[in-house]
């Protein structure tokens, strides 16, 4: 009996010594020593680890900082303080970067006429899947709102017309609903009004006759805009009229000979449905 | 040979570990999202099984049966394995960089489970009789250990790949996530379960 209890204290004992000494040996040994910077940098990130910047953690992207691999915009969590000491840390400046926003490029909804009736899932990846989605236009939205369930932010909702609409003030431009959209509808413009007071509404590089056959309010490619900017900033390339954000002044000129009204001014969008 | 061969086909689907002795059930559940991590969460499971199952055999051999403290085993198998994994993990880490980011995250997560505990202890129970080592007990136990974790990854990948396909799917809201996951697991245990029967 004595013997067994000392025998199993003994063997614990030391096998428990054994492996200490072992593992004490192999931290020396197989020491790696890490950067000193890259764990001043970790101080100053979050520590989230969120993955949002397409790393596995705040220490990858430190160690890709440190490489030049991103730069500090890739992290959207970290405060500009924090990212401020960071740039000093790494000897760079930081560049402050220009608030966007996320733009739905299409009005056609209920607008827009159906090519069949679709009948799967509610969700434009899998509508998409059947023949580019059920409605008559190639480019338009396909009115399941995947972007809106996509959203982190709640940002996106859905509007009376059958399309969705970007709640502006909630938005903060992390491009899910740019990435997440079959039809690719989203793009990213200038936050503040005055830089970008337009939008045009649609995608459809169709010529003028199909779009008012599948939807009546898209653009229809008339150039009237492109005579009336009077700054050169709109532009009708492949059917599509186009706005170059940098020479746009808001004057509001290219809008208001829209015949089909697709040139919309911004923050004069339909109420949403509840 | 017919027991090397029973041993394989015992361990890969007959008795597998998690469809049919549910071992290592946190894993199956966590990392079977996606098949990229599934796929180096079981290589890392093949790696550590490997490993724990030599270190355990020879502690159980040379230090438990000598001094006739095998009841001893469940907590000398735990801080063999413990301290072997994270010694390794040292090594990797300093020998192959690449390596350590494949498996890195893996490796002291499987540590405590139960498939490693489990697998050593009835190594000890089949190959050991009498208080002493069957003849090719020790190649019995890695080949154990290995068709365990190779059984594993098999089921960890068709839950993975089943997963991947469940995101598309319409499945009712209270639903989503683990709940049809779990469905799915006890679906896929009870197909296994058809292996019972079979003698070899």
């Amino acid at each position: 009996m004595a013997t067994s209890i000392i025998a199993s204290i003994a063997t614990l004992c030391g096998l428990g010594i054994f492996f200490g000494f072992v593992l004490a040996y192999a931290a020396k040994k197989f020491h790696v020593p890490v950067d000193p910077t890259i764990e001043r940098i970790l101080a100053k990130l979050p520590g989230a680890n969120c993955g949002s910047c397409g790393k596995a953690g705040c220490m990858g992207f430190a160690q890709a900082l440190l490489a030049g691999e991103l730069d500090l915009h890739s992290c959207s969590v970290a405060a500009t303080e924090n990212k401020k000491d960071i740039a000093a840390i790494l000897g760079l400046s930081l560049e402050e970067k220009a608030k966007k926003v996320s733009c739905l490029h299409c009005c056609g909804g209920n607008h827009a006429k159906d090519k069949f009736l679709y009948d799967g899932i509610k969700d434009c990846l899998a509508a998409s899947l059947v023949l580019g989605g059920q409605k008559e236009c190639a480019y338009g939205c396909l009115t399941y709102g995947t972007c809106v369930k996509a959203c982190p932010f709640d940002a996106i909702e859905m509007t009376g017309e059958g399309f969705p609409r970007v709640i502006e003030s909630k938005c903060t431009a992390c491009g899910i609903c740019v990435n997440v959209c079959p039809k690719g509808l989203y793009t990213l413009i200038p936050f503040e009004p005055e830089k970008a007071k337009i939008y045009v509404a649609c995608t459809s590089n169709d010529s003028g006759k199909v779009v008012m056959s599948v939807c009546g309010v898209g653009c229809i490619a008339c150039r009237r805009c492109e005579k009336a900017c009077p700054h050169g900033a709109v532009a009708v390339i492949d059917n599509l009229a186009r706005i170059d954000y940098d020479k746009c002044t808001g004057c509001l000129e290219c809008a208001k000979v829209c015949p089909t009204k697709v040139i919309k001014v911004r923050g004069a969008q339909p109420s949403p449905s509840r | 040979m017919g027991k090397i061969f029973a041993i394989i086909i015992s361990n890969l689907l007959i008795n597998n570990y998690i469809l049919f002795r549910f071992m290592g059930l946190c894993p199956f559940l966590g990392v079977s999202k996606q098949t990229k991590p599934a796929f180096s969460m079981g290589l890392a499971v093949i790696f550590v099984l490997l490993l724990s199952g030599a270190m355990t055999w020879a502690a159980y051999n040379y230090v438990l049966l000598p001094f006739r403290i095998d009841y001893m085993r469940t907590v000398v198998f735990i801080l063999v394995i413990a301290a072997s994994v994270q010694f390794i993990e040292m090594v990797i880490l300093k020998m192959s960089p690449a390596l350590y980011r494949a498996l890195g995250i893996y490796l002291p997560l499987i540590t405590t489970n139960c498939i490693v505990l489990g697998v050593t202890v009835i190594n000890t129970e089949d190959f050991f009789a009498g208080g002493k080592a069957i003849t090719g007990s020790f190649g019995y136990s890695v080949l154990q250990v290995f068709c365990a974790g190779v059984g594993f990854l098999f089921v960890l990948m068709l839950m993975s790949g089943i997963r991947e396909r469940l995101e598309l799917a319409d499945i009712p809201e209270s639903m989503e996530g683990l709940p049809i996951a779990f469905i799915i697991a006890s679906i896929m245990s009870l197909a296994f379960m058809g292996f019972v029967g079979m003698r070899i």
